[in-house]
């Protein structure tokens, strides 16, 4: 049932994804009740992740900019 | 000190998706965001010689966006009539609240602050996206804005999912930090 902090912190980035198994999160929980560093990681991450939600953010797709590197090139 | 110079070649890279996103929050519509970004590239260019170098190249072309934005409210106001504020009773009868005072907005509302908020802290994320290593912050955007699936971004830049995964956590450990500098 034990894991490293490096299994630790690789569960907690795919739970950030929804990604992680149930049992990857029971033992990535066990983990946190005694180490302090992953417990403040693991807390930043999801912070992280709420903020990145919170903020809305939108991107151009590849397609997109391709197309605008392409028009603006012309002009060069 | 050298005065910086335009590198106009990179400019969709570096900064086509900070722009977009600050143009989204203004204007809602994503397909006259695109636009005026595409306009803000042209006219950066256009005006290239006027650029002095005392200002970073991405603060001058949001400044040119800014502008864009501006135009386009003035120019959709400018037909006769339409600048003036007009309130009518609601003309949906599903619409709650027949009264004009019933659909004023809540003055108690913090919508507003939020909104506000969020739109500052997208830049922010964008600005410390924009400071990661290209790899990172191509995988990072594609997980994270995209949504898009480990499996389909492995295919698309032929990476293992192992490899993606350490890409993505030094990404975000990368974006705490500057997101702890920077926002908090």
């Amino acid at each position: 049932m034990k894991i490293t902090c490096q299994e630790a912190s690789n569960i907690c980035n795919k739970s950030q994804y929804k990604e992680a198994s149930f049992w990857d999160i029971v033992k990535l929980r066990i983990h946190l009740l005694y180490c302090k560093a992953c417990k403040q990681y693991s807390k930043k991450n999801s912070e992280l992740t709420s903020m990145c939600d919170r903020a809305g953010l939108t991107m151009l797709s590849k397609d997109d900019k391709e197309r605008m590197k392409r028009d603006l090139e012309k002009k060069f | 000190m050298a005065a910086q110079e335009l590198h106009p070649e990179n400019w969709v890279d570096l900064y086509a998706d900070y722009l977009f996103n600050y143009a989204v929050a203004r204007v809602s519509d994503t397909d006259l965001a695109k636009d005026l970004v595409q306009e803000t590239f042209y006219a950066g260019l256009n005006s290239a010689k006027n650029f002095k170098g005392d200002a970073a190249e991405r603060t001058w072309l949001i400044s040119i966006l800014k502008r864009k934005v501006i135009d386009h409210y003035r120019k959709i106001n400018s037909k006769k009539g339409k600048a003036e504020v007009r309130i009518n009773y609601s003309s949906d009868s599903d619409a709650e609240g027949d009264w004009l005072e019933q659909q004023v907005a809540d003055p108690f509302s913090k919508d507003g602050d939020n909104i506000m908020e969020n739109e500052e802290l997208g830049l922010a994320i964008q600005d410390c996206i924009s400071k990661l290593p290209q790899k990172q912050a191509v995988v990072f955007k594609m997980k994270t804005i995209q949504g898009m699936s480990t499996e389909d971004i492995c295919n698309e830049l032929d990476i293992n999912p192992s490899n993606l995964w350490v890409m993505i956590h030094r990404a975000r450990t990368a974006l705490m930090g500057c997101l702890n500098d920077n926002w908090f």
